[in-house]
């Protein structure tokens, strides 16, 4: 499903980020990318949806070479993706609702089924009571489950997340792994980078381990 | 197809919240376009009611044909059936020698001057109504009419019509260079609110665009503003002339009443009318497709 072969990155002023990095995802697989701060998993991620672009190497994702796809490919490569971004980057113009409306406005969907999905997304993760409210009133862990139901309400195959449990407590961590493992089982593929100890107890999960942009574990 | 005519009613939708949500900022906009648009479009009014006047009040211009002295009647009535099978003239009226020396012996003081002559030295004459009223074809006629070998001399009237056009064409230029400047002020307007947008809603827009946006997708919303924006303000324009010729119709009434005659402006026509409102749309649809394009590429090139 993801497929990285020999993956270099490379930041303008010459600060390596990746270097020759290579492992594969298989379809429906939970894997957790692990490494201090500044190891890369950022970058890997962003590699994944071509908001990054590779040095060298190739980047695949279902087959398609990501580093490779041109300007106007891209949506489309993205909506194939749900995305947990590490600072959220949720809209704090309009309510819970509208910000999970907001991909299936982009995708087309109509009214009524785009309401419906938005209720389920939210239903899922606990906010169908919220739905009106501005998400600067939730809370961090209800900030977090907010990108999760517009990461998912438009189904897709591949979640990425970006240090989803930062700054949760242990009680919201494992909140939010629970709704990652049930999407696990209804197979979805899961990436999540993470450096929380508590969240890698859980040794039936593959990880990769970067450091200093280099891969040590591949299994 | 229903489906893309339900997102792009939706982007209507949106907009139009947004233009008429911003408090003053959406209307104030309007107001300045509408303003600027209505300034040369009153401009080109005028001429055009100008233009009707002077037609009016001058008649139409005329060519005076001076046949040889020595014309047999044989050779006018000739002249005059191939004067009338010409598709340029409109009518003709003869003017015999006789009856030019009897109303100039009438109407001026050479009464006494004409009594002492011996014989007529007045030609016969043709007096020529042409269908086209423009200089150019009117020298062209004047120019055939002249080489018919029984004509002396033809003249044309032309100095009015040439100073009515060289007037007529001073002020559309005058109208033409106010509108250009003015249309660049109003792309000039929509570009910076376009921008405005653009930089409050810098979230919205990398948001849609990490999850998979079209460049379409964005620039939609904008674009759809300015042309919007645009229209509104045409026809703020074009109501600002209707009112505005309406208050001025009644006093100018009473004044050309003064003057024995009957005029009044005429109000812009359909067509005006639709070109009016097309062109300011245009105009916003320009400004917000300059800004979208030149501040989306900053964007988008992380």
């Amino acid at each position: 499903m993801i497929s990285f072969n020999q993956v270099c990155k490379r930041y303008p002023g010459g600060y390596e980020a990746l270097k020759n990095v290579s492992f594969d995802i298989d379809e429906g697989e939970m894997v957790f990318l692990t490494g201090h701060s500044g190891a890369g998993k950022s970058t890997l991620l962003k590699l994944i949806a071509a908001i990054e672009r590779p040095n060298s190497g190739s980047v695949l994702v279902s087959n398609q070479n990501v580093g490779a796809l041109k300007g106007g490919a891209l949506p489309y490569l993205r909506r194939n993706l749900g995305i947990l971004f590490q600072d959220h980057k949720l809209l704090f113009d309009r309510s819970v609702f509208d910000n999970v409306l907001l991909p299936l406005q982009i995708c087309g969907f109509d009214h009524r089924e785009s309401s419906k999905r938005v209720r389920a997304a939210l239903d899922k993760v606990g906010l169908l009571k919220r739905e009106k409210t501005n998400p600067i009133a939730l809370s961090g862990g209800e900030q977090q489950r907010l990108c999760i139901a517009r990461a998912i309400v438009n189904r897709p195959s591949i979640l990425l997340a970006d240090e989803p449990t930062g700054n949760l407590d242990a009680a919201y961590v494992q909140e939010i792994m629970a709704i990652f493992k049930s999407f696990h089982q209804v197979g979805v593929t899961l990436l999540i980078s993470t450096h929380d100890e508590s969240v890698l107890q859980d040794s039936a999960i593959r990880r990769l381990v970067l450091k200093q942009g280099e891969l040590q574990v591949a299994a | 197809m229903n489906q893309t005519l339900a997102q792009h009613t939706g982007v209507l939708r949106a907009v139009l919240r947004r233009m008429f949500a911003s408090k003053a900022g959406g209307l104030l906009n309007i107001l300045v376009i509408g303003i600027t648009l209505s300034l040369p479009t009153a401009m080109y009014l005028l001429l055009q009611n100008t233009q009707t006047l002077i037609a009016q009040l001058s008649g139409a211009p005329q060519i005076s044909l001076f046949l040889r002295m020595d014309v047999q009647s044989r050779d006018v009535e000739e002249l005059r059936k191939s004067l009338e099978a010409n598709a340029a003239v409109a009518n003709i009226e003869f003017v015999s020698r006789d009856r030019a020396l009897e109303q100039l012996s009438q109407s001026t003081e050479l009464k006494s001057v004409i009594g002492t002559l011996e014989k007529n030295p007045l030609p016969d004459a043709f007096i020529i109504t042409p269908t086209q009223a423009d200089p150019q074809a009117l020298t062209e006629l004047r120019d055939t009419l002249a080489k018919i070998t029984v004509v002396d001399q033809a003249q044309l009237d032309s100095a009015w019509a040439y100073k009515l056009e060289a007037l007529l064409r001073f002020g559309r230029m005058g109208v033409l260079i106010l509108a250009s400047l003015l249309s660049l002020a109003l792309i000039a307007v929509t570009f910076n609110t376009i921008r405005l947008q653009i930089l409050t809603q810098r979230d919205e827009i990398e948001v849609s665009q990490l999850i998979g946006a079209t460049d379409g997708f964005i620039r939609r919303p904008f674009l759809y503003f300015g042309a919007l924006q645009g229209l509104f303000g045409g026809l703020l324009a074009w109501l600002i002339i209707i009112v505005s010729l309406s208050l001025l119709n009644r006093p100018l009434a009473e004044l050309s009443q003064l003057y024995a005659s009957k005029f009044v402006l005429h109000p812009l026509n359909l067509g005006d009318s639709l070109s009016l409102l097309f062109f300011s749309l245009y105009l916003g649809w320009l400004g917000a497709w300059l800004s979208v394009t030149r501040h989306l590429s900053n964007l988008s090139s992380r």
